[in-house]
């Protein structure tokens, strides 16, 4: 998929089209059973009082895995070279460091507030 | 021979040979992405900081009326967003998180048909590609205008407004003023929405761009679907970007 030819017309029964088709839609039901699950979440975490900090957790986890499934499956990043894999994924490092560090500035304003 | 040297072109940057088995247009996309990921990323890390510099919402906040939670804004703490975002068109019931449930899934089947036309494009499938591009231009412009919906009924605030120790009343949001609680709540959320809203309209634009290039044969005549690929990579990107948004801004 990386490199182009000159293509030529494939009708989209073709057996390949078909799996890939196929591929695209199960991604789909993935993602869409997730934001289910986020907003069944949403939804159950006042009446049945679950704990915050689980609840946050659990949409955060349940966000990187759609994040994933986007970039890998969708952009098609899991299918490309491993270089450009990396070269786009380990820059991520500095956004960790900078959550970890403004989110610790945060509360130290809150302190002297 | 005559697909050989256009086989070349394709493949071959002008230096040489390809460096990551990508091509120049493509590589530039991503690296493109990438710093446009560092900047949703400040823009929602700012909105964690400024929120973990203000009171959170004390347990007096909720009340129990007629069934089911309310909750009672000031602008001395943040509010808890779901109890802002409660409205759906045609109706006055109280549906928290809905109306962006809806936009949510509209977004992710966008980003389904985008796909789609990608895969159309690898089979010179025009007539597919047309389709698919068209109906992901159709959920663009859906998910902006609910955007814009959702932009008034915040702006223009709730029949009751908030009451000021002065005696004086805020309705609805503005940059300055914020019914719901401290200003900076809505000002990131024009901000972020906003810059968020940009983004989709561009990609809508580029989208129809690419649509009219497809419709006229362009890319039939060059052999391959590869802009299409392109501005996919820009509109999952958008989708991407919304999911961030909607558990840091909607969820939690």
């Amino acid at each position: 998929m990386a490199s182009h030819t000159v293509g030529k017309f494939v009708p989209e029964t073709s057996p390949e089209s078909v799996k890939q088709r196929a591929a695209i839609w199960r991604t789909f039901w993935v993602m869409f059973g997730i934001t289910v699950i986020e907003f069944i979440l949403a939804f159950a975490k006042g009446p049945f009082h679950i704990n915050h900090l689980f609840v946050v957790i659990v949409f955060i986890s349940l966000t990187l895995l759609k994040a994933f499934y986007i970039i890998a499956e969708f952009m098609h990043l899991r299918h490309e070279v491993k270089l450009l894999i990396l070269s786009i994924s380990l820059p991520v490092i500095f956004i960790i460091w900078f959550i970890i560090s403004m989110l610790y500035e945060g509360n130290a304003v809150l302190m002297v507030r | 021979m005559a697909q050989a040297v256009a086989l070349d072109e394709n493949s071959l940057w002008k230096g040489g040979v390809e460096p990551l088995k990508a091509s120049y247009g493509k590589l530039m996309m991503w690296f493109f992405l990438l710093s446009d990921t560092f900047t949703f990323s400040a823009l929602l890390i700012t909105y964690g900081m400024i929120r973990f510099a203000h009171h959170g919402a004390p347990e007096s906040a909720r009340v129990m009326v007629d069934g089911h939670e309310k909750f009672i804004f000031s602008t001395e703490y943040w509010p808890v967003p779901e109890h802002v975002f409660t409205h759906f068109p045609l109706t006055h019931a109280h549906l928290p998180l809905v109306f962006v449930g809806l936009m949510t899934f509209i977004l992710i089947m966008s980003s389904v048909t985008m796909v789609l036309a990608v895969e159309a494009g690898h089979r010179m499938d025009k007539l597919a590609v047309q389709k698919w591009m068209l109906w992901t231009i159709l959920g663009g412009i859906a998910f902006v205008s609910c955007q814009a919906w959702e932009w008034s009924i915040f702006i223009a605030g709730s029949e009751n407004g908030l009451n000021l120790t002065e005696g004086t009343k805020i309705f609805g949001a503005n940059l300055i003023h914020n019914e719901y609680g401290p200003p900076a709540f809505a000002d990131l959320f024009f901000f972020i929405t906003g810059f968020h809203g940009t983004h989709v309209f561009s990609g809508v634009v580029l989208n129809i761009i690419i649509f009219f290039n497809v419709a006229n044969g362009l890319y039939e005549k060059r052999g391959h679907y590869e802009m299409v690929e392109k501005v996919g990579l820009y509109w999952h990107f958008v989708d991407l970007v919304w999911v961030f948004v909607f558990t840091f801004f909607y969820l939690i």
